[in-house]
């Protein structure tokens, strides 16, 4: 049988076991989009109302999944609208395949209609990119981008694809490739034995040890391994902003995120430990602080797929280049194997000082009479779901406090933009984990300022009927750039007053949705449990907050771990 | 690195986008038409050298990467040089130093003179600073290949 282009696409995707696809049609797609009409049923289409909803959407599919996520977006504008999601999944190591209609081959070049240079625009941000040049590579690109953005270090690949080779005026035999084989990409997923023994005897030589994990433990599903890791050694763990829920949260060994606004105990414990254990995180300038005083006296041991992030910003002693579930599966072994335990007086004497910076207890707020804290309506929201929702956050204050507040004790629950810092992520992403998880309870923690940025969002949870519960923390600012100007620049608010704030309530009814304007602190536990139990509608919960609260613990610029402004 | 568009695009992008600096830059297809050779010239300390070494590995297009400042090596480059031939006796002075030079003359007309010099970037340095009495209208020099010696190849 010989299919169009258009067909080899519907069925390539289907080869590739996908059902959700985020996108937004145009003149340069409408052959993709006419097969996908026919394909409705076995492949699912979500029409968004923005080109950067369809990938942050895909996102928060893939974020929440472990899969594979799939946008589709028109050439020209509806590609450079997708390249902010494009460029925020490249920070985070998402693994998604975004495909951009193009302009017919003979126009390309010719400052054609609707036409981009989309993959000399999108190169520095994705992991890899392809231009569809004939029909006969169509098939074998597809199979090549899914196996490219999902393994090794997980990342966006964009495949464009030119018009005139979807229009089915040529057709070939469809044949999806078993296998791929690309000889230049062949990413080292065992870690080398000899380091892992090197590794297993600094572990058991420490006296005062952190393990410091990150995303790419839930990338690589290693959150088992990791627990059993630190039961098993009587470690204290801590987790980076993306590595949230790849520990138990309510466990004792957890001492809370680290970094920027991480906890008291948790930035002291990197600062004064002798072994500091990286897995499946990178030395980010947010959870370093000032590079030159970084860990001044530890051995690191440095877990990751990525040889490139190794020995990047900090020297690292023993690196383990290998996808963390495996090497640390690989390094129970050896620890079991040698039977030996780390001194557990050492330890003892550790965890006493590390509870007695626990004493600090830095995230402690105060809930009054009279106006809302965020802090208190994220603590509130986190007892009412039993820990167990998927939050998904926007960037800013209230991103903060909802990593502080609410404990994740399972992956894959808490979706945010941490390196790339997206607002306007929350919404569009939220859509995407409801859609993998169609029973589940699904909140969007927001803030007066991300919730506007993809606020046409609102229309898609319509048509789909998505009840996500929006939980927006109005303030009336720009609250981070507001903190930062306070402690920075003199209380200087430039521009990040939200002036001209729509009526919220009125809006989410204007979308068919719930609104509830709620400016009681006594009303916020009964707001959100009618949002949670209401499980067929959105509820858009505007919370007026304290408009002048700052994040704590906070390591200013410049400033090393061990110098935070608590209060 | 594939013998495709892009992969070339993709390099440089790689060094803008990271701010290291490019000094020379070659690159033509090799024995196996599949592939092409892009020898790069650029400066850094030990750590960024390695950075660097780490980031091209990661880009999908390139198979191989070596450092050859690592082993011993060979390296050359080609220079075009056209000098303005201003008095009779001009003539001579140039190809007696092209000579010393090993060059070639490969273009002369009764104004000009347009010389081919091949060897080590110090030698063709050294050939301009020779030539600095003359009267040079133009120099065109490709980027410097190199070569490990001895049984060391880079292959696919």
């Amino acid at each position: 049988m010989e299919l169009s282009g258009a067909k080899i696409f519907v069925e390539s995707l289907k080869a590739e076991g996908v059902d959700t696809i985020f996108g937004y049609p145009g003149g340069a797609v409408l052959f993709l989009y006419d097969e996908l009409d026919k394909a409705a049923g076995e492949l699912n289409h979500i029409l968004v109302r923005h080109e950067q909803g369809a990938v942050h959407a895909a996102e928060g599919y893939a974020k929440s999944t472990n899969k594979v996520g799939v946008a589709i977006v028109t050439s020209g504008p509806g590609a450079t609208n997708a390249v902010t999601g494009i460029a925020d999944a490249y920070m985070d190591s998402v693994p998604l395949v975004v495909f951009t209609g193009q302009v017919p081959r003979a126009l390309i070049g010719n400052d054609a209609f609707q036409e981009v240079d989309i993959i000399g625009i999108t190169r520095p941000c994705v992991k890899h990119n392809f231009l569809v040049k004939n029909i006969e590579d169509l098939a074998a690109t597809i199979k090549k981008a899914f196996y490219i953005a999902g393994s090794g270090r997980p990342g966006p690949v964009l495949i464009d694809i030119p018009k005139d080779i979807t229009d089915g005026k040529e057709k070939i035999a469809f044949d999806y490739p078993d296998t791929v084989d690309i000889r230049s990409y062949n990413p080292n997923v065992k870690g080398n034995p000899r380091q892992i023994r090197l590794a297993a005897t600094a572990l058991l030589e420490s006296k005062t040890p952190i393990l410091y994990t990150g995303g790419g433990v839930i990338l690589s599903d290693g959150a088992e391994q990791l627990t059993e890791l630190a039961r098993l050694l009587n470690f204290p763990v801590t987790n980076t902003l993306m590595g949230l829920g790849g520990y138990p949260a309510t466990d004792p060994l957890f001492v809370g995120m680290l970094g920027m606004h991480g906890t008291y105990e948790a930035n002291m414990a990197m600062h004064k430990s002798d072994l500091v254990v990286a897995i499946g995180s990178r030395f980010d300038d947010r959870v370093t602080g000032n590079i030159e005083k970084f860990c001044p006296n530890a051995k690191i041991i440095h877990v990751d797929i990525d040889p490139a992030s190794i020995s990047k910003n900090v020297k690292v002693d023993i690196p383990i280049v290998g996808d963390v579930k495996q090497v640390l599966t690989d390094l129970l072994v050896e620890l079991k194997q040698r039977d030996e335990k780390p001194d557990e007086e050492a330890l003892a004497e550790w965890w006493r000082q590390i509870n007695e910076w626990r004493k600090t207890d830095c995230l402690k707020y105060e809930q009054g009479e009279d106006v809302i804290t965020a802090q208190y309506v994220i603590d509130k929201y986190w007892q009412l779901t039993n820990g167990e929702a998927y939050v998904c956050s926007d960037v800013g204050q209230h991103q903060m406090w909802a990593a502080q507040y609410y404990k994740f004790d399972e992956p894959l629950r808490w979706i945010n933009s941490g390196g790339l810092g997206t607002m306007g992520f929350g919404l569009p992403a939220a859509m995407g984990v409801q859609l993998a998880h169609p029973d589940a309870e699904v909140a969007c923690i927001t803030g007066d300022g991300s919730i506007q940025m993809c606020i046409q969002e609102l229309a898609t949870c319509t048509q789909y009927q998505l009840p996500i519960n929006i939980i927006s923390l109005n303030n009336g600012y720009l609250g981070m750039v507001r903190q930062w100007q306070e402690f920075f620049y003199q209380k200087r608010y430039s521009m990040s007053y939200m002036d001209s704030l729509p009526d919220f309530v009125k809006l989410a009814e204007a979308y068919g949705h719930v609104g509830l304007q709620i400016k009681d602190p006594a009303d916020v536990e009964g707001a959100l449990k009618q949002a949670i139990d209401d499980k067929k509608r959105l509820y858009f919960l505007d919370f007026i907050t304290n408009p002048e609260e700052n994040v704590y613990p906070m390591i200013p610029a410049g400033a090393g771990q061990n110098e935070m402004i608590l209060v | 690195m594939e013998n495709e568009s892009g992969a070339l695009s993709r390099v440089v992008g790689l060094f803008s986008a990271r701010g290291y600096n490019i000094e020379s830059l070659s690159v033509a297809p090799t024995d196996d038409d599949s592939l092409s050779r892009l020898t790069l010239v650029t400066r850094g300390s030990e750590q960024i050298v390695e950075q660097i070494l780490k980031q091209l590995n990661k880009l999908i297009e390139v198979v191989k990467v070596t450092d050859l400042s690592d082993f011993k090596h060979i390296e050359r480059e080609m220079m075009l040089i056209k000098l303005e031939v201003r008095q009779a006796d001009s003539v001579a002075t140039i190809k007696q130093i092209a000579d010393v030079f090993r060059a070639k003359v490969i273009d002369l007309s009764h104004k000009t003179f347009t010389i081919e010099v091949s060897g080590k970037g110090e030698k063709l340095d050294a050939f301009i600073e020779a030539m600095s009495e003359q009267n040079i209208l133009e120099v065109v020099r490709s980027g410097c290949i190199g070569i490990a010696r001895g049984n060391i190849a880079l292959k696919a």
